[in-house]
């Protein structure tokens, strides 16, 4: 049985990623993430893993996708402006089903921002970063043990599925110091790459999809000579401009993604009777679960629908909570990004009040529980 | 008569060692010049993808045909063969090669090619790029996989303009040029890629035309022999808009044009006529061809205790 150990999130980020059979890592230096590339550099060699630092992200970004398609389980790590400089290679994974794995330790932005303070400001950008339609993978741990089981799962999603699988938490998350035990992932939740059906044959289609909607692509030099382009293609993988083939392509590359939602379940906290929904990920997650004990000590019916999976949305689950509230409040370290997609989801009567703070620092129970109080005074009767 | 390549040596060539990387489907090699089956490289290629999209008269398709020649002299299948290239004219060619082919984003081909090649030592790893792809949005990295002396074979196909979007400027456009984001005529001074990726640190570095494809595809088994990372610039014709542009003539004043470009031949060619030369247009550069750096040392490879020997 593993010891419990204090460790930081980028720490068990790093760890997580050894543990999953990681064995190639390709980054730039930025903060906050740098520990987590700092880790790796030292560990990734011991076994038989490569590590480089690139010339920028956007290299990082093609040497990841280059040594996934070499066989590799690799990854990168990043803050916000890097992460926006490997948008179109997450395109590019995406289409051409690449597997690959990217941490974005979320920062103060826009720009240069607030390299060392917390944020939340990379949820749509993981969504809509990069150009044309394209479904995406987002997870959002909320403490140092769940950074390390969501990274480890992570690259079982993105090996499974063939697709880009974000992991985005915010800088508090990266550098808090907390006691977690590393427990050894077994074969099932480190998983496997989708990969061929079938041998190689002048006829074979290396984007036919398998039952999962997965094309099986083979890893290159391993006696399958085939062809991986940005460009639309067909199931040979070869480009075409066929728009009911497009189409179809599209639709299955979002379809497949939806396995991810009952992968990745909300954790509900004190819901059953809840008339006041408080709704949060990541760090502020912390402070909403405190703000839940204080308001239901003083008799107010609230309760927490705390996401681990920001894309694609778990919609049943949140229709399903907000659908049953009076009033329901997003908490988040941005202008009110998730909170779209949750009014998205809401009932016309349900009454919304966002909790937003940009400007990097975290959201506290204390004037999370006053924002309740002073909504539930000034507006509704609960 | 035979010409020769002017080489300029500045290093005798070392003695390289047998090299063991994409060789499980190698075959002894065919010297250059002697003749092979006939229609031996056409077994590489991917008839499916046909018809290709190169233009009449593209200098790209003599070079492409030259590659597939070196290549059947070299291998029965390119099962351990790697192609990655850009966005661009040049970098569509790999999609005709039956081998693992990787046609990425503009400008990025060699960072894919760096992860795959420290993923898998034992490929080979061939980038092919254009001027405005590897010179222009992919500077960055072709300075930097130079300076790393990583063991991949980087052939730059130079058109010295961007065919594919419409004949816009490139980096490597020669003063004078008109093109049509240059109506004016270009005011920029061009890079020769060659000194640019010698002085980054590449260790093979050559420069070759289509003009002449066997020296091409002597230069290219050369590259791909070469320990380290090889560069070969091959100049190259775009009879769409740079020729039409700028009333170069058809495909064949081209390469005429390239032949004039080379001190070791113009003079041979001085009493031509054919080019089309109008006063005050651009005229091209004399450039030095053939191997024009060659030297050893380490590879990243190597550096970082990666095998690129097969168990």
């Amino acid at each position: 049985m593993p010891e419990r150990q204090l460790i930081q999130g980028n720490e068990a980020c790093a760890r997580a990623a050894l543990a999953a059979g990681c064995t190639f890592f390709a980054g730039y230096p930025i903060s906050p993430s740098s520990e987590i590339a700092e880790l790796l550099v030292r560990e990734l060699p011991r076994s038989g893993g490569v590590f480089i630092q690139m010339e920028d992200e956007i290299a990082s970004m093609g040497a990841v996708l280059g040594a996934s398609l070499g066989g590799r389980r690799a990854m990168t790590a990043t803050s916000g402006p890097g992460f926006t400089l490997m948008q179109e290679h997450l395109g590019y994974a995406s289409l051409a089903e690449i597997p690959c794995v990217v941490v974005d330790v979320m920062r103060g932005g826009p720009s240069t921002g607030l390299p060392t303070s917390p944020a939340q400001g990379d949820v749509m950008q993981a969504r809509w970063g990069s150009h044309g339609d394209r479904a995406t993978v987002a997870l959002a741990p909320g403490d140092v043990g769940e950074v390390y089981a969501l990274t480890i799962e992570a690259f079982r999603l993105a090996e499974m599925l063939r697709t880009p699988v974000a992991v985005l938490y915010d800088e508090v998350i990266g550098h808090m110091r907390e006691g977690v035990v590393l427990h050894v992932p077994t074969p099932e939740e480190i998983g496997r790459r989708t990969g061929p059906l079938e041998p190689f044959s002048p006829s074979f289609l290396p984007y036919a999809p398998d039952a999962h909607g997965v094309a099986g692509v083979p890893d290159f030099g391993r006696g399958y000579r085939f062809h991986v382009t940005g460009l639309m293609h067909d199931e040979r993988g070869y480009p075409t401009s066929d728009h009911a083939t497009v189409a179809r392509l599209l639709e299955r590359l979002e379809r497949k993604l939806d396995a991810v939602v009952g992968a990745v379940p909300p954790e509900r906290y004190r819901l059953e009777d809840a008339s006041v929904v408080l709704v949060a990920y990541g760090i502020v997650a912390r402070a909403a679960r405190a703000a839940v004990d204080q308001l239901r000590a003083e008799g107010v019916r609230a309760g927490l629908l705390r996401t681990r999976l920001l894309w694609p949305v778990p919609s049943d689950a949140v229709a399903d909570v907000v659908g049953r509230a009076e009033l329901v409040v997003v908490a988040e370290m941005n202008r009110g990004q998730w909170a779209l997609e949750v009014e998205r989801l809401a009932r016309r009567s349900v009454a919304l009040a966002p909790y937003l703070k940009a400007g990097g620092s975290v959201i506290t129970a204390e004037e999370l529980a006053d924002h309740v109080r002073s909504v539930t005074r000034d507006e509704v009767a609960v | 008569m035979v010409l020769e390549v002017v080489r300029k040596e500045t290093a005798p060539t070392p003695a390289l060692g047998t090299r063991a990387r994409g060789r499980a489907h190698a075959r002894e090699v065919v010297p250059v010049g002697q003749p092979t089956a006939a229609s031996d490289e056409k077994r590489l290629l991917r008839y499916e993808m046909m018809p290709h999209m190169l233009c009449p008269g593209c200098g790209h398709g003599i070079i492409f045909e030259a590659m597939l020649r070196a290549l059947a002299r070299r291998y029965e299948t390119l099962d351990d063969v790697a192609f990655v290239a850009g966005i661009g004219c040049s970098s569509r060619v790999v999609g005709y090669v039956d081998a693992c082919t990787l046609h990425t984003t503009h400008g990025r081909p060699l960072t894919f090619a760096t992860g795959l090649k420290l993923a898998r030592p034992e490929l080979e790893v061939v980038v092919v790029t254009g001027d405005g792809d590897g010179l222009s949005i992919g500077g960055n990295h072709l300075i930097h996989a130079a300076r790393r002396n990583i063991d991949l074979t980087c052939v730059l196909f130079n058109n010295e303009i961007y065919g594919m979007t419409g004949g816009q400027l490139a980096p490597t456009t020669i003063p004078g040029a008109y093109t049509s984001t240059s109506p004016q005529g270009n005011h920029e001074r061009p890079f020769d890629a060659a000194a640019l990726v010698e002085a980054a640190g590449a260790t093979f570095v050559a420069r070759a035309q289509s003009y002449r494809s066997r020296e091409f595809e002597e230069l290219f088994l050369r590259s791909l022999d070469h320990r380290g990372f090889s560069f070969l610039e091959v100049m190259s014709d775009c009879t769409e808009y740079f020729a039409r542009t700028n009333r170069l003539g058809n495909g064949a004043d081209l390469l005429i044009s390239q032949a004039r470009a080379e001190p070791a031949i113009e003079e041979d060619l001085a009493g031509r006529p054919t080019l089309q030369d109008v006063p005050a247009r651009p005229v091209r550069p004399v450039m030095p061809m053939g191997v024009l750096h060659e030297s050893s040392r380490q590879t990243l490879e190597e550096a970082m205790g990666l095998s690129g020997d097969r168990p």
